[in-house]
């Protein structure tokens, strides 16, 4: 079995987190990453472009209806929140906020336990609430990998340390460990990686 | 069969009852989001599972009521994104000057914020005289609550930011009366807006307008409904007339993607071809 697509809740703190993330994973990384990361309504895409600029993989905004695909990382627009759906396709929605949020990282995770089921590994990052984890919990509920940072190691413990309060994670672990599993990860056989089955 | 298929089974059962009961046709709705509100209903609701929900909003009318009212998105504000009304001043009306009679339709207008937010704009550029807007929406409910022109005082600040940052000039508070937790909107910018219940997944043309504003609605369908919807609004257009729709929103999945021009492809706003 091979996973088939990374989802990323990250919060306050975030944009050190991902610099440092997408400056080191290659070009020719084959899994698709999907990432909320709370901004505010009025934010512009700027953020995005300018982390684009510095990754080795093509960062752009998650569209509507848009396929997902490999070697791709896909940021849920301001505003919105975004789904996957099972023929794993975006849908974003207006809905009312969740845990205070638009994007949710919640609604991004539940819809993509769903839609991915076991090939999915869900990630969450550096915050100071407690959206993702709901999210973290139905991904394993529904058979994925589970990782979080280490809370010591977060620029924002709060989030992680909820994740962690709430679901028996696969891996807790510093940034740079998480950067290294994915890693490995994409090599052949990645159920030789689960801590636990 | 799984019990994954069988309840993605269930929920286009329970779709397939509310339909041929209600009327209202939820079966090409976006599957995640559908399947979200329903999750969110049964909690609420203390359900287990889905066939449950089906034989409740079978006999239970309070209940499919409030189904609905999950099913159907309401959640807008006025002058939600800034850079469009912006572009709305800039590029639309012009256009709309032109005209002796100018004809609005807001599809899917929800509680009325941004049907409210047109009036103001079509007021401060001294058109609203001859403008009508026809505002419609499928959840009679929400029609109802855009009709009384009522909205949480608290709210006011984030629009008067809204407001400000998409080139409004005048003091927005002088829109409307506020009366403690509450404001009422002028009866000035009511007196133009016809509020009407029109479904845009089942009904058909009502009018011929010369700009249509239909913003994050066709997100919550699938291709093929979208295509279908895009026809009826394509229809309801004069020649030369303009459609605007959501910041995420594009025609490119649509058979009338060539039917229009450009005039601002970042902010998705489009002029049907001569």
């Amino acid at each position: 079995m091979e996973y088939e697509a990374i989802v990323i809740g990250v919060s306050s703190g975030g944009m050190n987190a991902l610099k440092y993330l997408f400056s080191t994973l290659p070009a020719d990384y084959r899994i698709p990453i999907i990432i909320v990361q709370h901004v505010s309504a009025r934010s512009d895409n700027d953020w995005i472009k300018l982390l684009n600029a510095k990754s080795n993989l093509s960062i752009k905004e998650a569209d509507e209806k848009e396929k997902i695909e490999t070697g791709n990382v896909y940021i849920a627009p301001s505003n919105y929140h975004l789904m996957i759906e099972k023929d794993k396709t975006f849908s974003l929605t207006i809905d009312e906020y969740v845990n205070f949020a638009r994007p949710s990282i919640d609604v991004l995770f539940e819809s993509a336990a769903e839609a991915y089921k076991k090939k999915l590994i869900g990630i969450v990052l550096t915050g100071s609430n407690n959206d993702g984890t709901k999210g973290i919990k139905r991904i394993k509920e529904c058979g994925g990998l589970a990782i979080i940072q280490d809370p010591k190691t977060a620029e924002s413990p709060n989030m992680p340390a909820s994740a962690i309060a709430a679901v028996q994670p696969d891996y807790i672990l510093s940034l740079e460990k998480i950067v290294q599993l994915l890693l490995k990860i994409t090599k052949p056989n990645p159920d030789s990686y689960r801590d636990k089955e | 069969m799984s019990s994954e298929d069988t309840s993605e089974l269930e929920i286009s059962l329970l779709l397939e009852a509310i339909y041929q009961k209600y009327g209202y046709d939820f079966r090409q709705y976006s599957k995640a989001h559908i399947n979200r509100r329903i999750r969110n209903r049964m909690r609420l609701s203390g359900l287990e599972d889905i066939s449950q929900i089906q034989s409740k909003v079978l006999k239970d009318e309070t209940f499919a009521h409030e189904l609905l009212q999950d099913l159907s998105i309401t959640v807008t504000e006025m002058f939600r994104d800034q850079d469009f009304y912006k572009s709305l001043r800039k590029n639309v009306i012009p256009i709309l000057k032109t005209y002796p009679f100018i004809k609005i339709w807001h599809a899917g207008c929800a509680t009325g914020e941004e049907a409210y937010s047109m009036a103001i704009i079509m007021q401060e550029e001294g058109l609203y005289d001859r403008t009508t807007i026809y505002a419609t929406d499928f959840n009679q409910h929400a029609l109802n609550r855009a009709k009384e022109g009522i909205f949480s005082n608290v709210l006011m600040k984030e629009y008067t930011i809204n407001y400000q940052l998409s080139g409004g000039k005048e003091s927005f508070s002088s829109y409307y009366t506020s009366n403690y937790d509450n404001i009422i909107m002028n009866q000035s910018l009511k007196k133009n807006i016809v509020w009407a219940n029109h479904n845009l997944v089942t009904d058909s043309v009502f009018a011929e307008v010369h700009l249509i504003l239909c913003r994050n609605v066709l997100i919550y369908f699938d291709n093929s409904l979208q295509n279908k919807v895009q026809k009826l609004l394509y229809e309801s257009l004069i020649n030369g007339g303009i459609l605007c729709l959501g910041s995420k929103e594009g025609l490119g999945f649509t058979d009338f993607y060539e039917k229009y021009i450009e005039l601002d492809k970042k902010q998705r706003i489009f002029k049907k071809k001569y």
